[in-house]
C-alpha cells in the first residue's frame, strides 16, 4: 500500500508514506511495549524477593569437622568447619589437579580476629546439573555428586567429573565469633 | 424427603431474592459520604507521603487494638517514605509467631520487613468474644470493600468527573459521624453507637475512636477529629491500592499513546479512502 | 459472495512460499480470507465490532493464562492469591485489572456487535448458521463470565453462584440432583471453585473455536452491509486489506482507549465493592446484583411473579430468563420480511430502537429491588421484550411497506455521494477483484 510507484504525483506520496511509516513504527512500539507486563509478571515477586533477605546462623553447635546445610533464597548452601589437616590436604593441591584453580585461602574464611580462618560456606548446588552432592570426608576430597559423579574437594573446588567450575561462594559476613550471615556481606 | 429439598431449595431462593429487596427498604447508610479534597483523586492525583505516615501512625496506635492490616507488610511501608533502617526499626517493635523451631515448638521473634502486620487476635471467634459479639473487619482492603451504592444519575456522572474515591469518603464520613442526638424515629440497640453513615444499620459496635488532639504529629499537622480520620482514610486507600500512584502514571502514557496511534490511523484510513466512494 | 468473487489471487514468488504452498497452504488461506477477502465498500463502523470482539477474546486469553500463574484455586487460598497478584507480583495488578475490566467492554461490544446484527438484518437467509454461531459465542461467554466472577472467592463470587445454581432448583424432581452435580457438594465450596476454574480456562479455548466457524461461515456468505442487499458485482467491493484493517484498527484503537480509561483510572467502577470481602458462607451481603450484562435477564428472571397453572412462579422466572436467551436462536425465522436492513423499514426501524430502550431499561430494573412499582414495570418491560421478537418480527415483515431499494450496493453509494457531495460521482479505483500487481 506504500507503493509509490503506482502514485506518480509529486510530493504526495512523500506525505502518504510517512503517515504509513509513522503509524506502522506506533503499532510496532506498542505492542512490544504491552508485551513488556507480560514478561515482567514472570520475573520473583515481591513477596518472593522479600523472603530472600540475607539469614543469620549460629555457628556454635558446628562441631570441628562437621558441616550443616542452610537455606537462602529456597537454596541450600554448606557451612563447614575444616580440621587443620583437611585444610593442609587442599594446600597440597595444584593447579594440575584441578578444572578451575583458587588459592584454597581465597575460599576459607572465619570471624575478625579469631585463630584460625576454618570455615568453608558453598553453593549446596552442584555446577555441573544442579544436584545436592553428598558431603565425603575423605580429604583432600570434600563432597561427591551423587547424580553425575562430580568430585569437589575440601573447599569445593572442582576436581573431576562433568561439572565445570567450583562451588560458587554466596555473599557472607561474620557478625561475631559465633554468628553468620548469609547472603550478605555487610553486618 | 426429596419434596423437602425442593422446598428448602426454593426458600433458599425466596430469602435470597428478599434479602435482594431488602436493601432499598432499609436504605443504609441514611446519610450519603460527604465528599472530600483527596491528593490522590483526580487522573493526576498521587498519595501524598506525608499524610499517610500520619494515618499509619493513627493505625499503629488506636485502630490496630482491634483491627488487624494482614494484607499489608512491613516492607510496603517503602511506599511512604521510610527508608529500610526505619523499617527495619518499626518492625522490630512487633512480636510474630514463627516455627517450629528444632524442638517442634512455635516461638515469637521480633517481625522483620518481609512479615505483615500481626493481627490483634488469633482468629474471628476470638476477635468477637473480645469485641461484644461485633468482628472489627481487617482494614487492609476496607477502602475498596465499603462503597454506599451511588445510585443513578451519579453512576452516570462519576465516569465522566473521573470520581474513584467513595471508599475513602465513607470512612471519612464514619469517622467523623458519630451523633450523641438520636432522632425520635430510630432506635439504637444497647451498647451500640448511633452514626447515619453507617452502611450497615442504624448504629455499630465500634465506639468513636477519634478525640480531638489524641495525637501529636512530627510536622505540626493540628490533631482535630476531621484531619485524623482524613489522614487515616487516605492511609487505608493506600493500604487497599498500593499500586495506584504506577497505575495512575501508566495510565497517563498508555492513553497518550493511544490517542497520538488513534490521530495516525484515522490520518491513514482518510489516506487509504481518500479516492474511494463509499 | 456465492463464488461471484473469485478467491485465490495469491501467488506465491518466493521459493519457500511456493513449496509450503504445495504442501499446506495456510499463507494462502491467510490473504486470501484477510487480504484479498472482498468486503462491501459501503461497511460502517458498526461493522467493526466482530475485529474488536476478536482482539478482546485474545486479551481475556492472555491475562487469564498470566493470572492463572499466580492464582490458587483453593476456597483458602483463593481470595488471598488474588491479593497475592493485586499486590506483590510484578504487573499483578494490571494483569488482574486488564482481565477484570476486559471481560466488562468484552460484553459492552457483544452487545453492540448483536444490536448491528438486529439492525441490519444480518441473521437473514443466507446467513443464519452464522448467526446461530455467534449466539453460541454468546452464550459460551456468557458461562465464562459467570464462572471467572466466582473465582476471586469474594462475597459476591460465593453468593452469586449461589443465587445462579440455585436457578436450577426451579425445575421439578431433576432440578436438586443437577444443582449438586454442578456444585459437586451440597451448597458452594471447594469443588465447585476448582471445577469453576478448570472450566473457566477451557471455556474461552471453546469460544475460539466457535469464533474460527463464525468467520468461516462468513467468509463463505460475505458480509452483509447497511443496505442489506447482497454484492452483485466487484464494483460492490473492496478489498478487505487496506480498506477494511485500517478501519478496523482505527476503531479498536478508540475502543481500547475507553477501556484503558476504565483500567487505569476506574478499575473498580464496574465491580462491586462486596467482591473485596472474602466469601463468608455465613453471612450474605445485604444485596445481590449480578455483573452489569446480566442485569436485562436477571430482571426477566424476577419479573415472573405468578404462577402459570402448574407452572410456579419460580420456575416460571427461570424459563422467562432461559428463553429470553433462546429466541435469538430463532430470530431468522421469526423476522417475515423481505427486506434485511432496517434503514429501508421504517416501522421496523423504530420497533428496533424501542427495544434498544427497552433492553437498557431492563437493565436498570435489575439493578432494582424487586418490589413495589419495579415488580409490574419489569413485567411490562418483559412484555414489550418477548413482544419484539414474538409478535412485532413476524407481524412487521407481512405488513410494513418498505422503502424503496437500490438496485445495487454501488448504486446506493453514487446516489448518497451525489446528495452530499458536489462533484459527479465515481467509484474511485479500488475494488476487490481489481489486483494491481
Amino acid at each position: 500500500m506504500t507503493d509509490a510507484t503506482q502514485e506518480p504525483e509529486g510530493e504526495l506520496p512523500t506525505r502518504r508514506d510517512f503517515i504509513y511509516v509513522a503509524t506502522g513504527m506506533m503499532g510496532v512500539v506498542g505492542a512490544a511495549a504491552a508485551a513488556w507486563p507480560f514478561i515482567d509478571q514472570m520475573r520473583p515477586d515481591a513477596a518472593v524477593r522479600a523472603a530472600g533477605l540475607p539469614i543469620e546462623v549460629d555457628l556454635s553447635a558446628i562441631e570441628p569437622g562437621g558441616t550443616i546445610v542452610v537455606t537462602w533464597r529456597s537454596k541450600p548452601y554448606f557451612i563447614r568447619q575444616l580440621l587443620d589437616d583437611e585444610i593442609a590436604a587442599a594446600d597440597t593441591l595444584g593447579e594440575g589437579d584441578m578444572k578451575e584453580y583458587q588459592p584454597a585461602a581465597e575460599r576459607i574464611a572465619g570471624p575478625d580476629g579469631a585463630e584460625t580462618r576454618n570455615w568453608v560456606i558453598v553453593s549446596a548446588t552442584c555446577t555441573h546439573l544442579g544436584c545436592v552432592p553428598n558431603i565425603v570426608d575423605n580429604a583432600p576430597e570434600g563432597w561427591f555428586c551423587p547424580c553425575h559423579g562430580s568430585v569437589f574437594d575440601m573447599v569445593g573446588r572442582i576436581l573431576r567429573g562433568p561439572a565445570a567450575t567450583n562451588l560458587p561462594l554466596p555473599p557472607y559476613v561474620f557478625a561475631d565469633e559465633s554468628t553468620l550471615i548469609v547472603g550478605s556481606d555487610q553486618v | 424427603m426429596k419434596n423437602l429439598v425442593v422446598k428448602l431449595g426454593a426458600a433458599a431462593i425466596a430469602a435470597t431474592v428478599m434479602a435482594t429487596g431488602a436493601w432499598a427498604a432499609s436504605a443504609y447508610p441514611k446519610n450519603k459520604p460527604r465528599e472530600q479534597d483527596w491528593s490522590f483523586a483526580g487522573p493526576f492525583g498521587m498519595y501524598d507521603q506525608a499524610q499517610l505516615q500520619r494515618g499509619l501512625k493513627i493505625y499503629a496506635e488506636n485502630c490496630s487494638a482491634c483491627h488487624a492490616l494482614s494484607r499489608v507488610n512491613f516492607r510496603n511501608l517503602a511506599d511512604l517514605g521510610y527508608s529500610d533502617e526505619q523499617i527495619k526499626a518499626f518492625a522490630a517493635n512487633y512480636e510474630v509467631e514463627d516455627g517450629p523451631d528444632d524442638f517442634g515448638d512455635m516461638f515469637f521473634r521480633p517481625a522483620t520487613a518481609a512479615d505483615a502486620f500481626p493481627s490483634p487476635f488469633p482468629n474471628k471467634e476470638a476477635a468477637r468474644a473480645a469485641n461484644g459479639g461485633a468482628y472489627p473487619p481487617d482494614l487492609s482492603l476496607i477502602a475498596k470493600a465499603r462503597a454506599p451504592i451511588r445510585g443513578f444519575p451519579a453512576f452516570v456522572i462519576d465516569p465522566f468527573r473521573n470520581y474513584a474515591e467513595n471508599g475513602p469518603d465513607y470512612i471519612y464520613s464514619l469517622l467523623t459521624g458519630y451523633k450523641d442526638e438520636v432522632p425520635e424515629d430510630v432506635s439504637v440497640p444497647e451498647g451500640l453507637w448511633y452514626n447515619p453513615y453507617f452502611a450497615s444499620g442504624t448504629a455499630l459496635a465500634m465506639a468513636p475512636p477519634l478525640f480531638e488532639g489524641m495525637h501529636e504529629f512530627d510536622d505540626g499537622t493540628e490533631a482535630t477529629v476531621s484531619n485524623m480520620a482524613k489522614d487515616v482514610a487516605a492511609f487505608l486507600m493506600w493500604t487497599a491500592e498500593p499500586h495506584m500512584d504506577e497505575r495512575k502514571q501508566l495510565g497517563f502514557r498508555v492513553m497518550v499513546f493511544l490517542l497520538i496511534f488513534a490521530a495516525l490511523l484515522y490520518l491513514s484510513k482518510k489516506q487509504v479512502w481518500a479516492r474511494v466512494e463509499h | 459472495m456465492s463464488k461471484l468473487e473469485h478467491h485465490g489471487t495469491y501467488t506465491p514468488t518466493s521459493g519457500v512460499g511456493k513449496w509450503i504452498d504445495a504442501r499446506m497452504p495456510l499463507p494462502r488461506l491467510m490473504y486470501d480470507s484477510f487480504v484479498a477477502y472482498p468486503v462491501p465498500r459501503n461497511l460502517n463502523y458498526a461493522y467493526t465490532f466482530g475485529g474488536i470482539l476478536s482482539i478482546f477474546l485474545v486479551i481475556q486469553i492472555v491475562t487469564g493464562i498470566v493470572l492463572a500463574m499466580h492464582y490458587v484455586p483453593d476456597a483458602t487460598k483463593a481470595f488471598d492469591s488474588v491479593e497475592h497478584i493485586m499486590r506483590d507480583v510484578n504487573s499483578g495488578w494490571l494483569m488482574r485489572y486488564m482481565h477484570q475490566n476486559g471481560a466488562h467492554f468484552f460484553f459492552l461490544a457483544v452487545y453492540l456487535h448483536i444490536f448491528r446484527g438486529l439492525y441490519y438484518g444480518s441473521y437473514k437467509a443466507p446467513r443464519e448458521l452464522l448467526w446461530i454461531l455467534g449466539c453460541i459465542i454468546y452464550l459460551l461467554m456468557m458461562a465464562t463470565a459467570f464462572m471467572g466472577y466466582v473465582l476471586p472467592w469474594g462475597q459476591m463470587s460465593f453468593w452469586g453462584a449461589t443465587v445462579i445454581t440455585g436457578f436450577f432448583t426451579a425445575f421439578p424432581v431433576i432440578g436438586v440432583p443437577i444443582q449438586e452435580l454442578l456444585l459437586g457438594g451440597f451448597a458452594v465450596g471447594d469443588p465447585t471453585l476448582n471445577r469453576f476454574f478448570s472450566l473457566h480456562y477451557l471455556l474461552p479455548f471453546m469460544i475460539a473455536g466457535v469464533v474460527i466457524l463464525h468467520v468461516w461461515a462468513l467468509h463463505v456468505t460475505g458480509q452483509t452491509n447497511p443496505t442489506g442487499i447482497e454484492v452483485k458485482s466487484k464494483t460492490d467491493t473492496v478489498p478487505f486489506t487496506p480498506y477494511a484493517t485500517i478501519k478496523d484498527a482505527f476503531a479498536l484503537i478508540l475502543f481500547l482507549a475507553l477501556y484503558a480509561y476504565f483500567v487505569f483510572y476506574m478499575p473498580n467502577f464496574l465491580g462491586h465493592a462486596d467482591n473485596y470481602i472474602p466469601a463468608d458462607p455465613m453471612v450474605t451481603p445485604a444485596h445481590i446484583v449480578p455483573e452489569w450484562y446480566f442485569l436485562p435477564f436477571y430482571a426477566i428472571l424476577r419479573a415472573i411473579t405468578f404462577d402459570i397453572g402448574p407452572i410456579t412462579a419460580k420456575l416460571g422466572g427461570v424459563i422467562a430468563m432461559f428463553s429470553a436467551v433462546l429466541v435469538l436462536f430463532v430470530v431468522p425465522w421469526l423476522d417475515t420480511s423481505k427486506v434485511r436492513s432496517a434503514v429501508y423499514r421504517p416501522w421496523y426501524k423504530l420497533a428496533f430502537w424501542l427495544f434498544v430502550i427497552n433492553s437498557v431499561f431492563l437493565g436498570w430494573l435489575g439493578s432494582q429491588p424487586a418490589e413495589g412499582v419495579y415488580v409490574a414495570l419489569a413485567q411490562l418491560s418483559t412484555a414489550i421484550y418477548f413482544g419484539f421478537f414474538l409478535i412485532v418480527m413476524p407481524v412487521l415483515g407481512l405488513v410494513e411497506k418498505p422503502r424503496r431499494l437500490p438496485n445495487s450496493i454501488t448504486e446506493a453509494v453514487l446516489e448518497r455521494s451525489a446528495k452530499t457531495g458536489g462533484g459527479s460521482p465515481q467509484l474511485g479505483d479500488a475494488t476487490a477483484s481489481a489486483d494491481k500487481s
